[in-house]
C-alpha cells in the first residue's frame, strides 16, 4: 500500500461522499467528476491505461455532462427549503452500513493470496484491441447494437411528445 | 493488509456510499448517480482482480470492464431520458412526490 494509493483513495472517497450528501446538485455532479477522476487514477495506478482513460471519456465527459443537462433542465430557481433526503432516509442509511459491514466482514475474513508479488502487469492498448476484434468481436458488436438502441430509446424517451387529436 | 485488500476496501466503500445516496436521497437524478457510483465498485473490483490475478495476460478484467462501462453509460442514457419524461408529466424531479402511476 503506497503513499498514491492512499492520496488517490482519498480524493475518490471524498469526491463520491460529497456527490452523495451536498445540498446544490450542481455541486453533486462537479463532486462526482472528482470521484470518477479519481477512481481513473486508481485504473491508472493499476495498469489499466485503456480503461482509466475511457474512464475519463465517459464518465467525466459524457455522463456527467449529461446528468448536468437534466439538472438544468429540470431544476427550479427557487429551491425549496425542504431535507434534501427522503423520508425514510434513516432505513436506507442503515441498510447501506450493513452491506458495507458485510462486506468488509467478507474481505478481511477471505483467503486472498497476501504474500503474492504482483507481476508487472499492463494493459497495452494493442492486446486490448486484438482481443476485442477476434475474441471479443461478437461482444463489441452486441454492445454497439445495445448503445444504438439506448441511443434511439433515450432520444424517443426524451422527445416532447406530440397531442394526439382527441 | 495486502493491496489486493485495500483495493476491495476502497470498492466496498464505494459501493455503500452508492446505495446510501440511491436509498436515501430525494432527488431521481442523484439516485440515477448512486447506481453509476456502484457500478463503478463493480468496475475497480475487475480492474484490482485482474492485476493482482494469476493469469493477467488473458486480459478478462479489463474487457470485462470496457463492456461494463459501456452497459453504464447506455443506463445513464435511458436513466436520465426517463428522468425528463416524468418531468415533463409530473413537474418533479423528487421521488416523495412521484406516488401515482397514471394521472
Amino acid at each position: 500500500m503506497t503513499a498514491t494509493f492512499l492520496i488517490l483513495a482519498a480524493i475518490t472517497i471524498a469526491g463520491t461522499v460529497a456527490a452523495m450528501a451536498m445540498r446544490n446538485l450542481v455541486h453533486c455532479v462537479l463532486a462526482l467528476t472528482l470521484g470518477f477522476a479519481g477512481l481513473a487514477a486508481l485504473y491508472l495506478q493499476l495498469g489499466a491505461q485503456f480503461v482509466g482513460l475511457t474512464q475519463i471519456l465517459v464518465y467525466v465527459g459524457a455522463v456527467a455532462i449529461l446528468a448536468v443537462f437534466v439538472i438544468m433542465m429540470t431544476q427550479h430557481p427557487t429551491q425549496t427549503a425542504e431535507s434534501i433526503f427522503s423520508s425514510l432516509w434513516l432505513t436506507g442509511g442503515l441498510i447501506a452500513a450493513l452491506v458495507f459491514a458485510v462486506l468488509g466482514w467478507a474481505i478481511h475474513s477471505s483467503a486472498l493470496p497476501a504474500g503474492i508479488v504482483p507481476s508487472h502487469a499492463e494493459a497495452a492498448v494493442q492486446p486490448i484491441g486484438d482481443a476485442l476484434m477476434h475474441k471479443y468481436v461478437l461482444p463489441l458488436e452486441i454492445m454497439g447494437l445495445l448503445l444504438t438502441a439506448a441511443l434511439i430509446g433515450a432520444v424517443v424517451l426524451a422527445m416532447q411528445e406530440k397531442r394526439r387529436s382527441a | 493488509m495486502s493491496s489486493l485488500t485495500s483495493y476491495l476496501l476502497v470498492s466496498a466503500l464505494i459501493f455503500s456510499i452508492g446505495l446510501a445516496g440511491a436509498l436515501t436521497r430525494r432527488s431521481a437524478i442523484l439516485v440515477l448517480i448512486g447506481i453509476e457510483l456502484m457500478l463503478n465498485a463493480a468496475n475497480l473490483n475487475f480492474i484490482a482482480f485482474w492485476r493482482y490475478g494469476p493469469n493477467p495476460e488473458a486480459l478478462t478484467g479489463v474487457m470485462f470492464a470496457i463492456f461494463s462501462i459501456g452497459i453504464a453509460a447506455a443506463e445513464a442514457a435511458v436513466g436520465l431520458g426517463i428522468i425528463l419524461a416524468v418531468y415533463r408529466h409530473s413537474k418533479t424531479t423528487e421521488l416523495d412526490q412521484m406516488n401515482s402511476m397514471k394521472g
